[in-house]
């Protein structure tokens, strides 16, 4: 009885911790941008909305937010289209070498990262013209999302029925139509799965657009992040904070969206 | 993690007929214009580059000068001076710790505690401690690296407050465990995830008759549950060793300094490259990680291959 209730007291205080490491570092996010004149300390907020009005008023903040958008969803748009009309086809066509290509891909998605190709990106973007053009940075992007993508919804097309498919045939679909009307919608899952998981990179992503993108009404709010916080030794705290937190909250509601609908089981070669 | 090349491989062999007419018809020449825009994206933005950064090093390519145009193969002389920098050796140095460090010892410790704190738990706290977690682990990482630029500051910082000591200025201090307890507290969640589906596989039946046979809770732990999942530790523990070890964030939170304390390869190369402005030498150091990368990636899939 006295193990049990050790055990149980043991258990609380463990969690208590953890919840406190994992609570701390964000309670100035969620008190800074409500509070006049904000410092580092965490302090009971005043619930004054200057600090939006701030935000509102400068000339990168929310046009940042919309590059942020603009990027996350190009690529995303890019990565489900192509990675789905290949997983597809090499889900269902026996290509010669498949097998070898699939492992190909997967060894270069995650040997090739950022830090390993940071110089000849950054030469292929100024040979290409593609310095400051957020069409080559969502290109850049899409190549190094695609691998890991087209692995992922390959797994998912396999364990889908070609029954389907088969009786479209039939009926005289050509294989587009095949893959819009059939295969899409039993996709759905898998597609939706990639597409949030490229979002949610992209949103986040801080090198490749610090590295190729220099003009400041083109970057993307993790660079502006950056730069509000170094420029000039003194950090405007109301503005970054608010920023801050207007900058978390799609990927908030993101998640909460997708654990809600499909629970949220990300694991293979996900993240950054 | 069902990682799978092709399932029905044999059943598809027997049946030849189906292999050209396959499901919806999609010759294999329609596939492989299904297939083109993929690879030739990944080729020109993924391959090409990977490639390239192996001859790149071997030139002196400049940002600025006569070198930025019209870079000249030097051979290997920058792996030369790479190697011969004391910067390039703290750098690895540093880098080690911090794999170790965060990911070895925090990440994969921390993540199976909280899995196996929560494994047979349904409900509010549960809930509460995973979405925590989680969201450490999504929230974009300029932001997450400047709240603990707040909250380890030195004047103002919460932690300092919640210690109770004063002018305690950890990032300058102890650059390497502030990043180190940084990428703990972002980076948990995948291993914490990873573990708790791995746990939920190990046969409950199993547990009970150890404990029925009167094994203590670390015995049922050594003998029970990692062998079971020791497959998912050590796919875990390349996963994340190879992600740390390429990860830029500790550039958000020290930009290496104070004096290279906590300049990690990754940004090591950032400095070198694009700062100092010698792309050469960069691409040098680069090489040598896509090397360290290559072995690690292949132990990785070599353990997913024997997995199946």
């Amino acid at each position: 009885m006295t193990r049990f209730v050790l055990g149980r007291i043991g258990f609380y205080t463990l969690i208590a911790v953890l919840l406190a490491f994992f609570t701390i570092p964000l309670l100035w996010l969620v008190t800074a941008p409500f509070t006049s004149n904000p410092t580092y300390e965490v302090t009971v907020p005043d619930f004054t909305w200057d600090n939006f009005e701030a935000v509102i008023e400068h000339p990168y903040a929310l046009p940042s937010l919309y590059n942020s958008l603009l990027l996350s969803v190009g690529t995303a748009v890019l990565v489900v289209i192509m990675a789905a009309l290949a997983a597809y086809a090499l889900s269902r066509v026996r290509l010669p070498g498949r097998d070898a290509l699939l492992y190909a891909l997967l060894l270069l998605s995650s040997i090739i990262t950022g830090t390993a190709a940071m110089v000849p990106l950054f030469q292929l973007a100024v040979e290409l013209n593609l310095i400051d053009s957020q069409l080559g940075l969502i290109l850049i992007l899409t190549g190094g999302l695609l691998p890991a993508a087209i692995f992922m919804l390959k797994d998912f097309m396999d364990s889908t029925p070609k029954s389907y498919e088969e009786s479209a045939r039939v009926f005289g679909a050509t294989p587009l139509q095949i893959v819009r009307h059939v295969v899409v919608p039993l996709v759905r899952p898998g597609l939706a799965t990639i597409a949030v998981w490229a979002v949610a990179n992209v949103w986040g992503n801080f090198l490749m657009p610090y590295l190729l993108l220099s003009d400041v009404e083109k970057q993307p709010a993790a660079v502006i992040t950056y730069t509000l916080y170094t420029e000039g030794g003194q950090a405007n705290l109301s503005m970054l904070s608010t920023f801050g937190l207007l900058y978390s909250v799609p990927v908030v509601l993101m998640y909460l969206f997708v654990s809600k609908k499909y629970g949220f089981r990300f694991h293979g070669g996900i993240k950054r | 993690m069902a990682l799978a090349t092709s399932p029905p491989e044999a059943a598809e062999a027997a049946r030849p007929d189906r292999y050209s007419s396959d499901a919806a018809g999609l010759g294999r020449l329609r596939a492989g214009v299904f297939v083109a825009p993929a690879l030739l994206l990944v080729a020109v933005f993924l391959v090409f580059p990977a490639l390239w950064v192996l001859y790149l090093g071997l030139t002196n390519y400049r940002l600025t000068g006569a070198a930025a145009a019209a870079p000249q193969f030097v051979g290997p002389a920058n792996l030369i001076e790479a190697v011969s920098n004391p910067e390039f050796w703290s750098s690895t140095w540093l880098t080690v710790e911090f794999v170790a460090g965060s990911a070895v010892i925090g990440q994969v410790g921390l993540g199976f505690t909280i899995a196996w704190l929560l494994r047979d738990r349904r409900g509010p706290l549960k809930r509460l401690v995973e979405g925590l977690v989680i969201l450490a682990w999504i929230l974009p990482s300029a932001i997450v690296s400047f709240l603990w630029v707040a909250l380890l500051d030195r004047d103002a910082g919460t932690l300092n407050a919640l210690l109770g000591i004063q002018g305690f200025a950890w990032l300058l201090d102890h650059p390497m465990l502030s990043i180190i307890v940084f990428n703990i507290w972002r980076g948990t969640a995948f291993s914490m995830m990873l573990y708790g589906a791995a746990l939920g596989n190990v046969p409950p039946s199993h547990l009970e008759s150890a404990r029925l046979a009167g094994a203590s809770g670390w015995q049922q732990l050594r003998d029970v549950v990692f062998p079971h999942i020791r497959g998912h530790i050590l796919t875990n523990l390349l996963l994340i060793s190879l992600w740390t070890f390429n990860d830029f964030t500790p550039f958000l939170l020290t930009a290496g300094g104070p004096d290279g304390k906590s300049e990690v390869l990754a940004v090591h190369v950032y400095k070198v490259a694009l700062q100092s402005g010698e792309l050469g030498h960069g691409a040098a150091v680069s090489t040598i990680i896509l090397l360290i990368n290559l072995v690690v990636a292949v132990f990785y899939l070599r353990l997913l291959r024997s997995k199946k």
